[in-house]
């Protein structure tokens, strides 16, 4: 499938200045494999001395294919895919494409799925962000913060391990709820982890947040105007320290969260700075919704009794011809979907996480078209560089918070 | 349909002659492709959708009027609501206007469309490949475009089958 052609420069030269065709500022490569750039970016940098002129993201190594392969399995074999994709928030992108089905086929979904749901979200929310703000102290050189994050993290991946029977790619939600009930222990770990969490987010704010040599690498670098930050499509946690109050959990509630009280947090600024601290501030809040989510957390079935779309308990199949049916049709064929397309959207923790879902009234998606925060916030970084130190866009790459596997899906 | 959006639909449909139809409340809106750009402008300067969420394309292979459906999502922050545009490209013309104009973050959206689709933007500022590599061939998204298995050869269609198989060469 290769052409053996030379990329030729006259296609290139539109994306530098000038002054680089004359020699005055240096072409410089950074990536695929530099760690800073948190997995396979590569950005071609044009500098002028130590400050970028220039930044040009090239993306694609990860690209795997997803959206194509989605096409050729069932609408329930396709969500295996789902975790692969920002692997650092599995359980969200489970959740979006379940809520895309189900809007599409109009499927219910009893309340106990779907508080568990927002139970794992929050919970995987504040896992990635402790891996963000891990690998960003790292970045800035702040080595021990990237330890305990990881430790604290790896107790969240515990609580998914738990239900799902694996710490990343679980595929615990399925389109009508669950893939099975949550087991005993669950209650426990979770209210210990609620327990232990907000000294522990406390001990990270007093590492960082007043630490001089952080501030001095944060504040006032690669600031985004609210106007550009509108403009460029960023979401989530970049959007909302740029001073736009805008959480889907708040304006679009979805798997109940209109009933739990949470506030959206943002900050003015727009730097990096600030980024930081609507992230420290999202994990307590997030804390507080499976609070809640816990206290509340009703009994009952996990999954949709809708035997069209949801399969028969396997208890069921030895008395009931009808069950045997069922699960025969949903297991060799799948359920059907009609004709059309629905957009269903969730607040990932890098922000708008979206699902365009095309059936044509077969048992596969006709068209799955992923929207991703990373995609979108990492056409930002051109932006933010402008005129920055490379050593502060090191500091920028981690504060978008991508994750190379949402980019290139 | 809520009382803004509804507005902002019946502007798309008397300027160009827009079809709207609704799925499940959500709204989307046909609209002939030479429009977009227009039809973007209004939609950002007077009915508040300041935001371009995401643009991608269906293939409707072997159908060729048309062959692609372009989606654009839009969102309005100040209105909290959503509106997809479907513009219908057919096969023989698979160039349209760009959109960066109006949302500046279009130039991947549009890059991504036309890696994966072969959709071309007119007035695009960067009309390169995205996703796969640059030398690159074919839109690995299309419908006509195999998955990438490799087909089984049975003794009926064994020689058929080895002819156009694409063995690795020196």
């Amino acid at each position: 499938m290769y052409e053996k052609t030379e990329i030729t420069l006259d296609e290139l030269r539109h994306l530098v200045s000038d002054r680089a065709l004359e020699g005055e500022t240096v072409l410089l490569n950074m990536g695929p494999q530099h760690p800073s750039t948190h997995g396979v970016l590569r950005l071609l940098l044009e500098l002028d001395g130590e400050l970028v002129v220039h930044c040009i993201p090239d993306i694609g190594f990860l690209h795997t294919g997803i959206e194509k392969n989605m096409e050729a399995k069932s609408y329930e074999k396709a969500a295996v895919m789902t975790d692969r994709l920002d692997y650092l928030n599995t359980v969200g992108n489970n959740l979006v494409y379940c809520l895309a089905i189900e809007k599409l086929v109009d499927l219910d979904v009893p309340p106990r799925a779907q508080a568990v749901r927002v139970i794992l979200t929050e919970l995987q929310r504040i896992a990635s962000h402790l891996v963000w703000l891990g690998t960003h102290a790292l970045d800035l050189a702040a080595m021990s913060v990237f330890l305990y994050c990881f430790r604290e993290r790896e107790r969240i991946l515990d609580v998914i391990e738990m239900c799902g029977g694996q710490r990343m790619m679980a595929t615990y939600f399925r389109p009508g709820g669950l893939w099975r009930d949550v087991p005993i222990e669950f209650e426990d770990t979770v209210r210990q982890i609620l327990k232990d969490f907000p000294a522990r987010i406390a001990e990270y704010n007093s590492l960082l947040t007043k630490n001089p040599l952080f501030i001095e690498r944060t504040q006032g670098i690669g600031v985004l105007s609210r106007e550009d930050a509108i403009a460029w499509g960023a979401t989530g946690p970049t959007l909302r320290a740029s001073g736009v109050t805008h959480d889907l959990r708040k304006a679009h509630p979805y798997s109940g969260y209109e009933q739990y009280e949470f506030d959206v947090v943002s900050q003015t600024s727009g730097d990096t700075y600030a980024r930081y601290m609507v992230r420290m501030e999202e994990m307590r809040q997030s804390l507080r919704i499976v609070q809640q989510a816990m206290d509340k957390l009703p009994s009952g079935a996990v999954r949709s009794n809708n035997r069209k779309f949801v399969p028969p308990p396997r208890a069921e199949l030895g008395t009931s011809m009808e069950a045997v049916i069922h699960h025969f049709k949903l297991w060799t064929e799948g359920f059907p979907a009609p004709k059309a397309s629905v957009y269903v959207a969730v607040e990932s923790p890098r922000g708008e996480l979206g699902v365009f879902l095309e059936g044509d009234g077969g048992p596969k998606p006709y068209r799955v078209y992923w929207r991703t925060p990373s995609f979108a916030n990492l056409q930002v970084l051109p932006l933010l560089s402008r005129g920055h130190l490379v050593a502060d866009l090191v500091a920028l790459i981690g504060t978008v918070d991508i994750v190379l596997g949402d980019v290139d899906r | 349909m809520d009382e803004h959006l509804s507005v902002a639909v019946a502007a798309l449909a008397e300027r160009f002659g827009a079809q709207v139809s609704e799925f499940r409340d959500q709204v989307s809106v046909l609209l002939a492709p030479e429009h977009v750009a227009a039809a973007c402008q209004l939609l950002r300067d007077e009915f508040a959708f300041d935001s371009l969420v995401g643009q991608t394309a269906v293939d409707y292979w072997p159908e060729e009027q048309p062959r692609f459906h372009l989606v654009y999502l839009l969102y309005s922050f100040e209105h909290y609501q959503r509106l997809s545009l479907r513009l219908p490209v057919n096969a023989g013309v698979l160039t349209i206007p760009t959109i960066e104009k109006v949302y500046p973050n279009a130039n991947w959206y549009e890059r991504e469309i036309w890696d994966m689709f072969g959709v071309r933007f007119e007035g695009h500022s960067d009309m390169r490949r995205i996703l796969m590599p640059y030398d690159w061939v074919g839109h690995p998204l299309r419908k006509d475009y195999p998955l990438g298995y490799e087909e089984v050869q049975f003794s009926f269609n064994y020689d058929e089958i080895d002819q156009r198989k694409p063995y690795a060469r020196e």
